[in-house]
C-alpha cells in the first residue's frame, strides 16, 4: 500500500504502517527524541490524513513489529477474534472513528467488537481523534470488575490508597492508610510500593494489610507492587496475596528488560486461580503500564511510543486484571515534555484501555523536571472524571514520599466526587457509612472518636 | 464556613508524608495548598537553576584545589531537559580542553555537575570536599571538573580523557518536594563511555536533613579503596560499608 499525502505545496510519503503511525502522533518529547516524530505540523497532519484513509483490514495484513522476533506481536495475532471484527472490517481508520462517535454506537456494541480490535488499530484510531472524542468514547465504554468488592460501575469511581514510606517502616505506612480510610480512599486496592523488593518486606507489609483488612472487615483488596517472580515466591509460601502485580511494556524486549517473559504472567495467572481468594469475583492481575517505558530500555523497534503503549494492553487483557494502571507522567520530560503532554497521554490511554476492555485507571502524575503542576493534574483528573475512569491514586497531600513526585490526593478524590457526584464501589460506599466515616451521599463526616483512630 | 479540624494530628510523628491535613468540606484548608505550592516552587525553580560555576571555581581556589570548567554538549536548560543523551557527552571545546591540558594519569577524577538541582550542588559540594578530601590524601587527583548541564555518564568521559582509575561524580538530585537541594554521588571504577549503572556505586540524599557529609564522605573513601583493591565497582562492589565503620558514626541524622 502506498501512504502519502499531499499538505500545502508538499507531497507526504511514508514507507511504512508504523511510520505513519509514528509521524501521525499528536507532539511528545519521547517521539522526538527516538526520531520517530514528525519534523512539522504540516508531516503531522498528513499522516493523520493518510490513517485516516487506512482500511481497519490493512493492519491485519502489516506487521509493525515481526512477530518472530517479537512475543508480543504473536500474542497479538494468536488472540486476534475475527468474528468480533466482522462488524467494522468494511471501515477505514477514519470511519471507525465515526462510529465510534455515533448516537447509535453505544457501550455494549464497542465492548461486542472490542476483541476484534488489535492494539494497533486502537493506537490508530486515537491518533485522529481530538481530546473531546477520546472522552465521549471511552465514557460509553464500561469495564466491570469484582474481586471482594465491584469496580467500573456506571457513576462510580475508585482510588487506590498509596502509603508508601521513604524505609517501609510499617507505623509509618499504616499511619497513612488510616489517614486514607478516613477520607475514603481505597475501595481499588491498597497498594504499596515497597523500596525493597525483597520476598521478607514484601510478606511483612502483606501480612501488616491483612490483619487490618480482616480486623475492620473492609471490603477491598491489598497488594504489594513487588515484582512478579517475588509474588510468585510468596504464594508458594502461603503468604496472604490477594493481587499480582506487575509492571508490563508492549514488546518483548521491554519485558525481558523489565525481568519477566509472558510465560512468567502465564504462571502467576494460573498460580492466581489457584488462591481462590476473591470473595465476589476473580479478577486478581493488577497492571501498571505508561508511555515511553519501550523507549526508555531501548525496545521500541521504531514503533512510537503510544503505539507501544497500546500493545502493553494487549498483554493486559489476556489475563482479565482487576486494575489496569497508566502511570502516565513519572516518566519524565524527555518522554512526555509538559502538562499539554501529560494530559493528552492520560485521555489516549485511558481511552485506548477501556476500548482494548480493560478497567482502567490512571495515575494522574508529574515530577519536578517536568514542565506541568498541581493545576494540569486537576485537569485531567476533571477530564478522566467525565470519561468514565475506573480509579486514580490517593496519596497523601498528593505526594509520595517514597517515590518523590507527586500524583492525586485523598482531597482531590472528594474534589471530584463533588464536581460529578461520583460514587465509590457499592460494597465499599456501604461500609464507610457502617462505621459512620461517610454519610449516604458520600461526604466524609467529622472523625473524631472513630475506632479506625484507636489502632 | 465548616472546618474541621483534625483529631489525627498524633499519626504524624509516624511518617514524613502529608498525612492529617485537615479540611474545609471535601478541599483542602488554605494553608495547607499554600504550603504544597510552596514546596513545588523550591523544587521547580531548583530543576531550572543555572550552576554559578565560577563561584564555585573562585571556593576551590581558596581551598588551593585546581580546577576546570566543562561543559556538556546540551547547550541550554531545555535541551538538556529533553536530550538526556546530550548531557552525557562532553562538548567539544571542553574535550579538547582536557586533551591540551597533558594533567599526567591519576586515581581519581572529581567531577561536580549540576543535574537537575544546581542548588544542591553550590549548598553541598565544597563543605563535602572538605570532608572527603583529607581521606584520601594518598590518593593522586585530576584537577576537579566543574561541569555544567551534565547527566551522571559525562563522568564517565571526563574520567577516561584523564586516564584516572576511578571517577566520581557529585550531582544534583531530581528535586523532590520535600527535598529540592539534595547531592547524589555515583563512583565508577575503569570509567569509559558506553558504561552503564550497573558499573556504578551510589550514594544518595545528601542534605540538610538527609545523610551527613562526614558519613558520606566516610563512605566514598571506603568505596575508593575497595574499588582500586578489588578492581570494580557497581553491583559486584559490595557495599559493606555499614559493618566497617562503628556503629555510633554511621546512619542517617
Amino acid at each position: 500500500m502506498v501512504y502519502q499525502h499531499s499538505v500545502g505545496n508538499f507531497n507526504y510519503s511514508f514507507p511504512d504502517l508504523k511510520t505513519v503511525l509514528a509521524k501521525a502522533t499528536p507532539e511528545k518529547s519521547g517521539d522526538q527524541l527516538a526520531g520517530l516524530a514528525a519534523q512539522s505540523e504540516q508531516e503531522r497532519i498528513a499522516a493523520k490524513l493518510v490513517l485516516a484513509d487506512i482500511p481497519l483490514k490493512q493492519f491485519l495484513r502489516e506487521e509493525i513489529i515481526p512477530a518472530e522476533i517479537d512475543a508480543v506481536s504473536q500474542l497479538i495475532q494468536d488472540s486476534f477474534d475475527s468474528k468480533a471484527f466482522q462488524p467494522i472490517s468494511h471501515l477505514t481508520v477514519g470511519g471507525f472513528r465515526d462510529w465510534l462517535l455515533d448516537y447509535q454506537t453505544d457501550g455494549e456494541k464497542i465492548t461486542q467488537i472490542s476483541p476484534g480490535l488489535t492494539p494497533e488499530m486502537v493506537a490508530a484510531v486515537s491518533k485522529i481523534m481530538a481530546n473531546q472524542d477520546l472522552i465521549l468514547a471511552a465514557s460509553k465504554i464500561r469495564v466491570i470488575t469484582k474481586f471482594r468488592n465491584t469496580l467500573g460501575l456506571k457513576g462510580h469511581f475508585s482510588t487506590r490508597l498509596q502509603p508508601n514510606h521513604a524505609t517501609d517502616d510499617a507505623k509509618g505506612i499504616m499511619a497513612s492508610t488510616i489517614d486514607g480510610l478516613l477520607y475514603g480512599v481505597g475501595d481499588a486496592v491498597i497498594g504499596i510500593n515497597p523500596v525493597s523488593d525483597s520476598a521478607e518486606t514484601t510478606l511483612r507489609l502483606l501480612e501488616m494489610l491483612e490483619k487490618l483488612r480482616l480486623q475492620y472487615d473492609i471490603p477491598t483488596q491489598s497488594c504489594i507492587l513487588s515484582h512478579v517472580t517475588t509474588t510468585l515466591e510468596l504464594i508458594e509460601r502461603k503468604a496472604p496475596v490477594d493481587l499480582i502485580f506487575q509492571s508490563i511494556g508492549g514488546t518483548e524486549a521491554t519485558n525481558t528488560s523489565f525481568g519477566f517473559s509472558l510465560d512468567t504472567l502465564d504462571e502467576a495467572y494460573q498460580a492466581g486461580k489457584e488462591l481462590n481468594r476473591g470473595s465476589i469475583g476473580d479478577n486478581f492481575m493488577y497492571f501498571e503500564t505508561g508511555q515511553g517505558s519501550a523507549h526508555s530500555a531501548n525496545a521500541h523497534h521504531g514503533v512510537d511510543q503510544q503505539t507501544c503503549e497500546v500493545r502493553a494492553y494487549a498483554v493486559a487483557r489476556k489475563y482479565q486484571p482487576l486494575l489496569v494502571n497508566t502511570v502516565v507522567g513519572f516518566i519524565g520530560p524527555e518522554y512526555l515534555y509538559d502538562g499539554k503532554q501529560v494530559i493528552r497521554a492520560g485521555l489516549e490511554d485511558h481511552f485506548c484501555g477501556k476500548l482494548m476492555g480493560l478497567p482502567m485507571g490512571c495515575d494522574i502524575c508529574y515530577t519536578n523536571h517536568i514542565d506541568a503542576d498541581q493545576d494540569d493534574m486537576d485537569n485531567l483528573l476533571t477530564l478522566l472524571g467525565v470519561a468514565g475512569c475506573n480509579f486514580i491514586m490517593g496519596i497523601p497531600g498528593a505526594d509520595d514520599v517514597m517515590l518523590n513526585y507527586q500524583s492525586t490526593s485523598f482531597h482531590d478524590q472528594l474534589y471530584i466526587r463533588q464536581v460529578l457526584g461520583l460514587k465509590r464501589a457499592p460494597e465499599f460506599d456501604e461500609w464507610l457509612m457502617k462505621i459512620n466515616l461517610t454519610d449516604s451521599t458520600g461526604k466524609v463526616l467529622e472523625v473524631k472518636g472513630n475506632k479506625l483512630l484507636k489502632l | 464556613m465548616s472546618e474541621v479540624s483534625n483529631p489525627w494530628e498524633k499519626l504524624k510523628d509516624f511518617t514524613d508524608a502529608r498525612i492529617a491535613l485537615g479540611r474545609t468540606g471535601g478541599s483542602l484548608k488554605t494553608q495547607e495548598l499554600l504550603a504544597f505550592r510552596k514546596d513545588h516552587a523550591l523544587a521547580k525553580d531548583a530543576v531550572w537553576a543555572d550552576l554559578d560555576v565560577n563561584s564555585l571555581r573562585k571556593q576551590l581556589e581558596d581551598l588551593q584545589i585546581p580546577s576546570m570548567l566543562l561543559s556538556s554538549q546540551a547547550e541550554s536548560r531545555e535541551i538538556y531537559i529533553k536530550r538526556p543523551d546530550l548531557g552525557r557527552k562532553l562538548s567539544e571545546t571542553s574535550s579538547a580542553e582536557i586533551q591540551n591540558s597533558k594533567v599526567p594519569a591519576s586515581d581519581i577524577s572529581i567531577i561536580l555537575a549540576d543535574g537537575l538541582s544546581a542548588n544542591a550542588i553550590f549548598l553541598h559540594a565544597i563543605p563535602f570536599l572538605q570532608e572527603f578530601l583529607p581521606k584520601i590524601k594518598g590518593l593522586s587527583t585530576a584537577p576537579i571538573s566543574i561541569v555544567s548541564q551534565g547527566r551522571v555518564a559525562i563522568s564517565d568521559e571526563i574520567g577516561e580523557s584523564f586516564s584516572s582509575n576511578i571517577s566520581i561524580i557529585l550531582i544534583g538530585e531530581r528535586p523532590g518536594l520535600s527535598s529540592p537541594y539534595s547531592m547524589g554521588i555515583y563512583l565508577t571504577y575503569n570509567p569509559k563511555a558506553g558504561n552503564t549503572d550497573e558499573k556504578r556505586n551510589c550514594i544518595s540524599n545528601i542534605r540538610t536533613g538527609g545523610l551527613p557529609y562526614a558519613y558520606a564522605a566516610e563512605k566514598l573513601a571506603f568505596l575508593c579503596s575497595e574499588a582500586l583493591r578489588l578492581k570494580l565497582s557497581g553491583v559486584h562492589l559490595k557495599d559493606t560499608f555499614d559493618h566497617h565503620s562503628l556503629k555510633n558514626e554511621s546512619g542517617k541524622n
